[in-house]
């Protein structure tokens, strides 16, 4: 093997990057994260922070099992973060709820839950159906109109904008080189190492790992991989600061540490990050008003919109390449769930250079392929 | 600390957290606070601390106060009206109110 500068090179500075380069150092490997500059479109500032455990896996169950170990994974790996960064990610694990506004959506909420247990080999997590006069014991707060929920004890919800911070502030100190504005344009294997093209120069690695997002797509090619992707948008609605009331993360509202709600229930097929679209915001903090009342009186201070990083078929993608050895991709939606998964499990089996099958075969892009799915 | 320069306008009657303050016409509910000589209008919503009136043009937000019911108005903004009730604002707004 030519000795290269770098043992991997990770492509993409967001969640998935930096949550995998740490790992990657930890394992005491020379590291190098190549990452856009602030205008890049990046999932990891514009996301929910939920660390989700409920309804995941509903046609792939072994995700369900993949997110379980991350959820459980997670209070250890804020802990880690804090000794080495001194930055608390304010990680917490209250369980959450899905809530319901009509007998119909509890209704469709309950059967998705069944067919999702009932799929051979599943990973039980505990999620419980209940009615109004159940949830409203554990949020005294929601109004009339809210039949009922699910809720899972395994849910919980981060800081993420500081989860974003703490992992560059730990890739830093574990001497992880950080190299913003240094798109990969181009990516060959020559002599048994990487050379990545960027506009300033070229990087050369022993291995390289894809965490570029929705741009996986277009970069897993270039290395005997492929990463379909299908973006879509989400907006947000941020209230002003308020007193804790909210004492369970709801999949669509959650109150953060420092007391603002976050209201995200929407999902556009359009990607175009700098626009708004104003009846999405309306429909989503009328819901949010129609489960908690006492939201009517509260002062928006944000709004945004941003895209979200979606496989085809919203699981994750974990690949080594066969034409390129030492190319791996690591893809998928929850960057914030799957981050202890990526630091801990991820990081670990690319440093030793291969995926370890019996955990992350099925998650190969070969499933969208059905002359291989047997 | 602040005193006027003259006793411009009509005299307003409004209330800060319920004890009667005298303004005057023209003033905005953050220069009626001045001049009446409250130490804060708010404490922060996170670490607490003490906030009065700063840039009084509606960019820094650290006026805010519930006027009439209505919470994180810009006292800078808003001119003063008769019977205005006005409330300081200590940390968190509470959710509801």
């Amino acid at each position: 093997m030519a000795a290269s500068e770098y043992d991997v090179a990770v492509v993409g500075g967001g969640l998935v990057g930096v949550a995998t380069a740490w790992g990657l150092a930890r394992e005491g490997c020379r590291v190098v994260v190549l990452d856009e500059g602030d205008r890049a479109v990046r999932a990891s500032r514009g996301n929910f922070a939920l660390v989700w455990v409920q309804s995941k896996g509903l046609g792939l169950a072994p995700y369900a099992g993949w997110t379980i170990r991350s959820s459980e994974a997670w209070a250890g790996f804020a802990e880690t973060l804090k000794q080495e960064t001194g930055l608390d990610v304010c990680f917490q694990r209250p369980g959450g709820f899905h809530l319901s506004l009509s007998e119909r959506e509890l209704e469709a909420r309950a059967n998705n839950l069944k067919r999702l247990h009932n799929q051979p080999g599943i990973a039980d997590y505990k999620t419980e159906i209940m009615d109004h006069a159940q949830v409203a014991k554990m949020l005294p707060d929601i109004g009339p109109e809210v039949v009922g929920g699910s809720f899972c004890p395994l849910d919980g919800h981060v800081n993420s904008l500081r989860l974003f911070r703490t992992l560059h502030t730990a890739i830093k100190a574990r001497g992880v080189t950080y190299l913003p504005s240094h798109r990969v344009e181009n990516i060959t294997r020559e002599g048994g190492e990487f050379r990545l093209t960027t506009a300033h120069r070229e990087i050369r690695a022993n291995r390289v790992a894809l965490a570029a997002g929705n741009a996986n797509m277009h970069l897993a090619p270039m290395v005997g991989l492929e990463c379909p992707m299908r973006p879509e948008r989400g907006q947000i609605v941020v209230t002003e600061r308020l007193r804790p009331f909210l004492r369970h993360p709801v999949v669509t509202l959650r109150q953060t540490d420092e007391g603002t709600v976050m209201i995200g229930d929407s999902k556009e097929e359009r990607t175009d990050p700098a626009g708004l679209t104003l009846g999405v915001s309306a429909t989503e903090a009328e819901r949010a008003v129609r489960m908690f009342p006492v939201l009517g009186s509260a002062n928006v201070v944000r709004t945004w919109s941003a895209i979200r990083v979606m496989t085809q078929d919203g699981f994750p993608i974990y690949d080594e390449s066969e034409s390129h050895p030492g190319a791996f991709t690591v893809c998928c939606h929850s960057g914030v769930t799957l981050a202890a998964n990526h630091a801990l499990t991820i990081a670990p089996m690319i440093a030793r250079g291969t995926l370890d099958t019996s955990l992350v075969a099925p998650f190969s892009a070969r499933r969208f392929h059905v002359q291989e799915a047997g | 600390m602040f005193k006027r320069l003259a006793e411009a306008g009509t005299a307003v009657a409004l209330t800060v957290d319920g004890k009667p303050v005298q303004a005057r016409s023209g003033d905005t509910v953050a220069a009626a606070l001045l001049a009446a000589g409250i130490d804060r209008c708010r404490t922060t919503p996170v670490t607490g601390a003490p906030r009065l009136p700063y840039c009084l043009m509606g960019v820094c937000f650290d006026c805010l106060v519930t006027i009439d019911g209505v919470g994180s108005r810009q006292a800078c903004m808003v001119p003063v009206q008769e019977g205005m009730k006005v409330e300081t604002q200590i940390g968190k707004r509470e959710a509801g109110r």
